[in-house]
Order: C-alpha cells, then sequence, then structure tokens
C-alpha cells in the first residue's frame, strides 16, 4: 500500500431510492494488485461495481455519499463525456452472464472492435486486425476466422472469452470482474480464472474480482474483502485471512467450504438469512446470526479498523 | 435463469434465406405472385396500358368490358384497364410512403422514450394513448382537414395516424431489450445514449419493424384508398382505385365494371400484401418458427 492506489473507494453509501444497500465501503486497489470481493447473494458486490463505474440505474440507484477515487480522477464528479471515456478505455468491465452480454446481431468481431472504434480512432481494417491478436490473446483458436461469427455459434466459455476481449481491448489499467465464471461449469471456470491470472500479468493491470466463491478468491487474489449486508466485515492480504479469519462471519463462511469438511459429512451453514436492507438494526449486521454475539453487538455498531487486517467486530476471533 | 425467452425477435436470417423461408407456405407464394405482378403492371404501366389513362372519349361511356377494352370504360369514356395499371402505381407508392411515415416515426419515437424512460417514458405513453383514443380513420380525416386535400397529403394523414400504433409496439419492444446485459455491457465500454440505440438497439428491433411495416403496408393501401373514395384523397382526374371507385358508385347497377374492376384491385393489392406480411412475420418470429 506503500504506492499510490490505482482505485480509491472512500466511504462509499449507496441507496435504492430510500433504502440505502451500501454503506461506508471503502477499500483501495494499488496498480496491478488483485481484490476479492467476496459476500453471499444481495450484500452489494455488484452495486460496489456499478457504481465505480458509475452505471448504477439512476433511479432507483442513488451515490448518497463518499467518493470513488480512479488514478487520482474523481470518478463521482465527472461528467458523462468524460465517464464514457474512462469507461471501456481505462477500467473495463466482465460480467455475469456471457449468454446474454453480447449483441446477438452483430460478429464477436464487431463488437470487440467497437470500442477500438470509438476510444482509439482506428478505422475498420486496423481495428480489425487489432481484434484478431485480442482474440489470439483470449485463447481463441484460429482467431482471424472467428471473426465473422455470431454469438450464438459460440459456447459459453468463448463466449466469456470474448467478453474479456471487450474489456481489455483498450488495454485498461483496471478490470472488474463481477462474477465471470458464476454462469460457466466448472472446468471452464478454470480456464477462464488462468486466463485473467495470466492477462493481468501480461498487461500489468490491477482486478477487482467479485465472486461468492471462496476457493476461487483463495486461488487468485493478493487482498479479499469481505462484504456482509451492504457493508465490509473484514479486509486482510488473501493468505492471512484464510489462514486467521477474525471476524465472525468470515470465519462461519470458511467453514462452510466444502475443502474445509471431511468428506461424508453434512457441511455446515450459516443458520438465518441476510437481512432486508430496510431492517438492518442498530448494531452489527451480523449479530443475530453469530454464535459469539455479546450484548454490545446488538446495539452498537463497530468501527472498522484498519490496514492491514481491517475488521469490524466487538468480539473477533 | 440463464435461459431467459428470447425477448425480442432477433432471429438472423440472410436474405436469400428469408426469402426462401418465406415462400415456404402456398398462402405466401400466392400473394407473392399477385403482388409481383400488381408491381410489374405499376412499374410498367406507361408500356402495358393500351391507352392514355386520363384520355377521355377513347372509348364510348361506360362501354361494357371487350378485346380492345379489357375491364370497360367510365363515364367519360375513358380505359378502365390503363387507369387501373397507373391506378396500381399510385397505390403502391402511396402506401409505402404512408408506411415509411408510420415506422420511422413510430420507431424513433417508441424506441426512444422506452430508453430515456421516467417521465418521457409516461409523457410519451400518454401521448399515444390520446392518439389512439381516435380511430385512425378519423385522426386521418382530421390531418387531412388540416393540411388539404391531395394524394400526397392522404399519404402523409394515414401515415401520422398509424404512428402511435407502431410507436406502442417498438416502445414495449425496447423495454425488454434495455433491461439486456448487451446493453449494459455496451455502457460499460462507454458507448454512448445514441450510439447504443442506434448500434445496439435499432438492430434488434428490426425483424419486429419489417413485420409491423408489412402487415401495416395492406392497411395503409386501404385507407389511403378510403380518403380518396371520400374525396379527400387523389383528386380527378388522377386515376386512383378509391377515387375510381367513388365515380363508379352511381352506375353500379348500368355499368358494375365501373366498380368492380378498381375494387377488384384493391382486394388483391391488400390480400397479396397481408399474405406476404403474415408469412413473413411468421418466419421472423423465433417462437412461432421454432428458432430461439
Amino acid at each position: 500500500m506503500a504506492e499510490a492506489p490505482l482505485l480509491a473507494v472512500e466511504s462509499l453509501s449507496v441507496a435504492m431510492g430510500v433504502t440505502p444497500v451500501l454503506e461506508d465501503v471503502s477499500f483501495r486497489i494499488a496498480p496491478g494488485e488483485t481484490l476479492g470481493l467476496v459476500g453471499e447473494s444481495g450484500c452489494g458486490k455488484s452495486v460496489t461495481a456499478l457504481s465505480i463505474m458509475r452505471l448504477l440505474p439512476n433511479p432507483p440507484g442513488r451515490i448518497i455519499g463518499g467518493r470513488i477515487l480512479f488514478d487520482g480522477t474523481d470518478m463521482l464528479s465527472l461528467d458523462i463525456g468524460a465517464l464514457r471515456a474512462i469507461r471501456g478505455d481505462r477500467i473495463g468491465m466482465i460480467f455475469q452472464e456471457p449468454m446474454t452480454s453480447l449483441n446477438p446481431v452483430y460478429t464477436i468481431g464487431d463488437q470487440i472492435g467497437e470500442s477500438l472504434i470509438f476510444h482509439r480512432g482506428m478505422n475498420g481494417r486496423t481495428a480489425r486486425s487489432e481484434t484478431a491478436k485480442l482474440l489470439d490473446l483470449v485463447g481463441i483458436p484460429a482467431a482471424r476466422n472467428q471473426l465473422d461469427r455470431y454469438p450464438h455459434e459460440l459456447s459459453g466459455g468463448q463466449r466469456q472469452r470474448v467478453m474479456i476481449a471487450i474489456a481489455l481491448a483498450c488495454r485498461p489499467r483496471l478490470l472488474i470482474a463481477d462474477e465471470p465464471t458464476t454462469a460457466l461449469d466448472v472446468t471452464v471456470q478454470a480456464q477462464i480464472l488462468d486466463l485473467i491470472g495470466r492477462l493481468r500479468h501480461e498487461l500489468g493491470m490491477a482486478v477487482l474480482l467479485i465472486t461468492h466463491d471462496l476457493g476461487v478468491v483463495a486461488e487468485f487474489c493478493d487482498r479479499v474483502a469481505v462484504m456482509y449486508a451492504g457493508r465490509i466485515v473484514e479486509e486482510a492480504p488473501a493468505a492471512q485471512l484464510f489462514k486467521q479469519p477474525r471476524h465472525r462471519y468470515t470465519e462461519a463462511l470458511l467453514h462452510t467450504m466444502p475443502a474445509a469438511n471431511p468428506p461424508g459429512r453434512k457441511l455446515p451453514s450459516i443458520s438465518g438469512t441476510v437481512p432486508a436492507p430496510a431492517d438492518r438494526g442498530e448494531g452489527c449486521i451480523f449479530a443475530p446470526r453469530c454464535g459469539f454475539a455479546i450484548p454490545r453487538c446488538a446495539n452498537e455498531l463497530p468501527p472498522l479498523t484498519e490496514p492491514p487486517h481491517r475488521l469490524r467486530c466487538w468480539n473477533p476471533a | 435463469m440463464t435461459t431467459a425467452a428470447p425477448a425480442a425477435a432477433t432471429t438472423i436470417l440472410p436474405p436469400r434465406r428469408l426469402i426462401a423461408r418465406t415462400l415456404g407456405a402456398p398462402g405466401a407464394v400466392a400473394g407473392s405472385i399477385i403482388l409481383a405482378v400488381l408491381v410489374f403492371g405499376a412499374i410498367f404501366a406507361p408500356l402495358l396500358s393500351p391507352f392514355d389513362p386520363n384520355a377521355t372519349r377513347v372509348c364510348p361511356r361506360l362501354a361494357a368490358p371487350s378485346f380492345t377494352h379489357f375491364f370497360g370504360c367510365d363515364l367519360f369514356g375513358r380505359d378502365i384497364f390503363s387507369r387501373i395499371l397507373y391506378g396500381a402505381r399510385l397505390s403502391l407508392a402511396v402506401g409505402l410512403l404512408t408506411v415509411a411515415i408510420s415506422l420511422v416515426a413510430g420507431t424513433i419515437f417508441g424506441m426512444v422514450i422506452a430508453f430515456l424512460g421516467g417521465r418521457v417514458d409516461r409523457i410519451g405513453v400518454r401521448l399515444l394513448d390520446v392518439m389512439l383514443g381516435f380511430p385512425a380513420i378519423v385522426l386521418a380525416i382530421l390531418i387531412v382537414a388540416v393540411l388539404g386535400v391531395g394524394a400526397f397529403n392522404a399519404a402523409l394523414a394515414v401515415g401520422i395516424s398509424g404512428i402511435p400504433r407502431i410507436a406502442r409496439v417498438i416502445r414495449s419492444a425496447t423495454l425488454t431489450l434495455v433491461g439486456r446485459e448487451f446493453v449494459e455491457s455496451a455502457r460499460a465500454v462507454g458507448a454512448s445514449q445514441t450510439r447504443i440505440l442506434r448500434r445496439h438497439l435499432l438492430p434488434n428491433l428490426l425483424p419486429i419493424v419489417i413485420v409491423l411495416g408489412s402487415l401495416d403496408l395492406g392497411g395503409a393501401i386501404l385507407s389511403t384508398a378510403t380518403l380518396s373514395f371520400l374525396g379527400l384523397g387523389a383528386q380527378p382526374p388522377t386515376s386512383e382505385w378509391g377515387a375510381m371507385l367513388s365515380a363508379g358508385r352511381e352506375f353500379m347497377r348500368y355499368a358494375p365494371w365501373t366498380m368492380i374492376f378498381p375494387g377488384l384491385a384493391l382486394f388483391l393489392a391488400v390480400m397479396s400484401v397481408n399474405l406476404v406480411g403474415d408469412r413473413l412475420s411468421h418466419v421472423l418470429d423465433p417462437r412461432a418458427s421454432g428458432h430461439g
């Protein structure tokens, strides 16, 4: 963290209508670093990603507080033109659903070349040869012949490779990958993650990997931030977090991993459910489900401690 | 979850296969042949018509059909066959112009209000509701009353009165598209609003636009003929089917050919266009043709 961060999210708060969905979310990503953002469905991971890109549909989504600094620029103060210049050029994004994230009426060559044409001012021909190189880079064989194929002619894994090629077309400094492997089957997942990992080194970009799969994070990330119900509850270097989780939620989450349990035994689960954004109480939001809650937990929100191991818990492990 | 039904008709067919598939039903084949004959007659009217359509007294008044005058003659001794051929020119051209007006304006309107959403959409939908509250033909008559009579104004009037129906369908089709991920990923690579509309939404809507256009063409031909029949469209001596029907009305009992042939021409034109349009919509609809 000695370097100036590439991305600094500071006390970001987001509301959907009047309901707060993100509260006081802060994290930093250094150039070339990979941060994993983990949490259950609905905890605000994707909202965070969309907020960084300023893609949150408004209404109902609204950023009500905090700052997002990308490479020193305040993303929240940019006008729409300046934002578009950054999107797809300096920040690339991969979505969860490769099946529907490609436009069915254009060839993949057209879609990859699109951002080259409008960010780099390339003409059709140079964009095409650059696109072929990109397809090579993401491991689609015989790239030149594939340029004229339509999305429906490709498999899920290939489509996700195309999405990656689109995101990387302009060599962004930050790649936001929102559950890039969720819709793919396991063997393809590993290939796609390997690909992202390899390209990260080759292109020297930072990655914000959003996932609910702890195994993916363990393998792939330098640091991990765990989110629960719209807040970051723990953040630490990956190795440390897995070896010695301190927040009770992280701990419980790690216990539920199949790899952490002997075969043949029923997998443990965390009892209860995540409270709806409107029903978050005064204290620690995890307290009602926490086996180690002390009286203070129900009444008072624990503050987030300082790096390197940040934590939001009154009674840590 | 991953297999959401296709929201809009997005079947991609190369033109050659599209034509082949369209001609895969007997009705469409019949329609296409009739339409082809009409179009051929319209294009080559000057060569095919045996007489000048506006020349009077080329034959006895209200003469019955014969080998020199295939469809007989009207009150002024004009050759009805020649007038029908020239009428095909006008009817088809006016029909196409009408549909073009409704489609272009309706598509843009429907797409933009759905895409912008919020207040723009609410106001836009209200506006469409108000326009749809009038029967289209009454709205068209109102517009002609403002613009003045004439074939071009009739086309404009019917075209404008057709906008709300198109806009409404396009709006709902667009609504299902704007929520799709590829629109979001287009935003994520920095595409502008106009670029998303033009490059990402419009091409996905084209199959629907084509179907709407082909289904509307028959109605458009009929509506402009109706205006002419009422004396609000093409003015004499222009040969127009609706106007010819109107002129023949008085002699229906003595010289039925003055009405039968323009009516038949109108019927065949509308029917052939509808047959082709129906088939086209079937082919382009992924659910109906079993292609998702």
